[in-house]
């Protein structure tokens, strides 16, 4: 049977779209990474033309047509393989504008989104995003709750949480500490402290996460520590009885972008079953932490000409089969050739933290961008606002704002601390009730004054170096 | 107002480990105008950074005479910056004159390739490479000439290999610009170097080489493992794990 063609009359033209992912594509706000691909839209009349032919798109056909074949992926055969038919019923009969619809009304409810995420596809989360309004994407993700937990609770009404991330260009165990100890002193770390390691050398992973571990228990903080590093490396440390508590892996959407990041579902399944067989958790036992970005397929040679934001929700699809503690896209890292300027990675991020939230996962965003593309701390303050406007589960804490080891921009503690007071916005409760115990802040959350930082830094210190 | 957390010499020696942005002067919880500033003037050398081009003469002047040039399909930064498609092939000026210059299969090249920063290359590619040329020939390696490569991606190195017949690729190119490191060179090993096969599952990375960072001498003996090995196992990238300086395993 002949694949049936969208189209959309506009005056005495008319727009047709060979099949659903060109839709999908050509429906997409612009980006250079669609662009690059040589998918979107040629004009902005086609792409307003496909914004109302893929409103017009029945949910159900995202079942019967895949975007990327079935037996050619397997991250497809995941998606469709566990779709859950009676979590779908309530919105079967509904079109993609259909759901916009409802999505924004009363009727979608927390209740009612927690129950509808698992029928949901990352291909119709997608879908649905591209009618979306940035409004809208805000609305709808700050009605959705999820909450996590290992050694804290990450996820409740009115918090946000952040990982502190205390790189070191050459991995310096005291360095690291240092940076460890300025987030702390800044009221950070809920998320994780999760340190990228400069090299990926077995003896300086392994030291990385002993000295991370010995601080966390000397001060019996809750929270839990990561060492973002290849899954296969994660197995190793586990293997030699490291004391590991989060698995971290980038991921993407499809088999073949996996692929490039030398990582495949059995891995991580493999990677997710020792972590928990650890044990180490105490309140809860979600043990993987993932990171994402539109334009990784791409940049792979993997993407199936499937435009980069339907890729990306896709990779939410592989993360929500393994129950992660934290999930964030890193939306301005990956460069210019996908997201050119703030105007693209604010849209990004905004559809990222939707698509994720909506899919039922616990949605951060590593709000950064890089020097060779057209962004600047303004466009980070505008995307970091909206993004704790629309309940972001977590940011990154980086000191400065400058990460040394990566050479990127991302967020600082002090931006944290920024969006806790413009939004009242909570640290995860048992974090918050250390650093009060501690005397890092007051009953209130907020900082504790310059003075009496010095006896703050010997008390942590000891433990730390 | 403005004020540093904490006494000045109990931030100074934690300081003293770390080129990070900490124990920053606030004012209420947020930011001194002082480092604001400072973080703008930063971000703006970057920036600079990302567009100068490389004196390609000075690299192939401290190289010596066994020295040849090539240039990605990517005809200016501009489009460098928005098509990193052309930046990983090489253009046809570039194929015949390899192709030319080819002789015998060699295990290694060793490329310069500019990428995101013409100023770190300048700076640490040239002795980097000499030196990694040396322990290779100690270790019975034969070597293609050296490469220098313009508006270069990492994949371009494939191409450059297959060209000169070389097994193995190993490219020294700028990194993305730090706003405290403008100077950052990576070096990225693949071996058995198939162009449009090899990923960067295939290879493996050596970053953050520069002033402060990993030293030279550190680097150099990195990757001469990582080439040793890989021609020993077959195989670069996640296959192979840098245990280089693996101590002995956890205690109990």
């Amino acid at each position: 049977m002949m694949t049936a063609m969208f189209h959309h009359t506009v005056g005495r033209t008319r727009h047709v779209f060979a099949d659903l992912k060109t839709l999908l594509a050509r429906a997409t706000p612009p980006r250079s990474g669609d662009m690059l691909a040589g998918i979107a839209a040629a004009s902005a009349e086609e792409h307003v033309a496909a914004k109302h032919a893929l409103a017009n798109v029945p949910l159900s056909r995202f079942l019967s047509e895949a975007v990327v074949p079935y037996e050619r992926d397997d991250v497809t055969r995941l998606i469709i393989d566990s779709h859950d038919a009676s979590a779908f019923a309530p919105v079967a009969s509904l079109t993609v504008g259909g759901l916009r619809d409802w999505l924004v009304s009363g009727e979608a409810t927390t209740t009612a989104l927690s129950a509808l995420a698992p029928g949901l596809t990352p291909e119709m989360a997608a879908a649905v995003s591209k009618l979306m309004r940035n409004q809208d994407l805000i609305l709808v993700a700050r009605k959705c709750s999820v909450v996590t937990r290992f050694r804290n609770t990450i996820g409740l009404p009115g918090t946000l949480a952040v990982r502190l991330q205390p790189n070191h260009p050459t991995d310096d165990l005291a360095g690291i500490a240092a940076s460890t100890i300025d987030g702390l002193l800044l009221g950070a770390g809920d998320a994780t402290i999760g340190v990228n390691p400069a090299t990926d050398s077995l003896p300086q992973l392994l030291q990385l996460n002993q000295v991370l571990n010995e601080l966390i228990q000397t001060h019996q903080i809750p929270t839990q520590s990561c060492v973002l590093t290849h899954v296969s490396s994660t197995i190793e440390l586990i293997n030699r009885s490291a004391p590991v508590d989060l698995v971290f892996q980038s991921i993407a959407g499809t088999e073949g972008a996996n692929a490039s990041f030398g990582v495949t579902l059995a891995m991580l399944d493999e990677a997710c079953d020792a972590a928990r067989a650890l044990r180490r958790g105490t309140l809860g036992d979600n043990v993987m932490y993932f990171e994402t970005g539109q334009g990784t397929p791409l940049s792979a040679g993997a993407h199936h000409g499937v435009d980069q934001q339907t890729l990306e929700a896709r990779a939410y699809g592989v993360a929500r089969r393994y129950r992660p503690l934290l999930v964030n896209t890193v939306v301005g890292f990956i460069g210019p050739e996908y997201l050119y300027d703030g105007k693209q990675i604010i849209r990004a991020g905004l559809e990222d933290h939707f698509c994720g939230k909506l899919l039922g996962l616990p949605l951060g965003c590593d709000v950064c961008y890089t020097n060779h593309a057209e962004a600047d701390q303004d466009d980070m303050d505008t995307l970091m606002t909206l993004l704790a406007a629309a309940g972001v589960t977590y940011i990154m804490g980086v000191p400065g704002a400058d990460d040394v080891m990566l050479n990127y921009q991302s967020t600082s503690f002090h931006d944290a601390l920024y969006l806790r007071e413009v939004f009242g916005l909570k640290r995860a409760p048992e974090f918050a009730s250390w650093l009060i115990r501690m005397g890092i802040t007051g009953e209130g959350g907020r900082i504790a004054p310059p003075s009496v930082m010095p006896a703050l830094i010997t008390r942590l210190e000891g433990a730390a170096s | 107002m403005s004020k540093v957390p904490g006494a000045p010499d109990r931030w100074s020696a934690l300081k003293a480990t770390t080129p990070a942005r900490i124990g920053l002067p606030r004012a209420g919880q947020g930011l001194a105008l002082s480092e604001v500033l400072a973080f703008q003037l930063a971000h703006a050398k970057a920036r600079d950074a990302v567009h100068a081009a490389l004196d390609v003469e000075v690299i192939a002047r401290a190289l010596g005479p066994d020295v040849l040039l090539a240039s990605s399909a990517a005809p200016s930064r501009d489009t460098y910056l928005r098509r990193p498609d052309l930046g990983r092939h090489p253009d046809e000026a570039t194929a015949l004159a390899l192709s030319d210059a080819a002789g015998d299969p060699v295990d290694l090249v060793i490329i310069i390739a500019d990428g995101l920063s013409a100023t770190a290359v300048q700076a640490h590619a040239a002795p980097l490479a000499l030196r990694i040329a040396d322990l290779a020939r100690a270790a019975c390696l034969s070597l293609a000439p050296f490469v220098i490569a313009t508006q270069a991606r990492v994949a371009l190195g494939d191409h450059i290999a297959l060209l000169l017949k070389a097994r193995a690729v190993l490219m020294l190119i700028g990194e993305r610009p730090g706003l405290s490191a403008v100077d950052s060179l990576g070096a990225y090993f693949t071996h058995a170097t198939k162009p449009g096969v090899s990923t960067d599952a295939d290879r493996n990375c050596v970053s953050n080489i520069k002033d402060g960072g990993l030293p030279l001498e550190d680097a150099a003996s990195r990757l001469l493992w990582l080439i040793t090995e890989a021609r020993r196992r077959g195989a670069s990238g996640v296959a192979l794990k840098d245990e280089s300086g693996l101590a002995p395993l956890l205690p109990g």
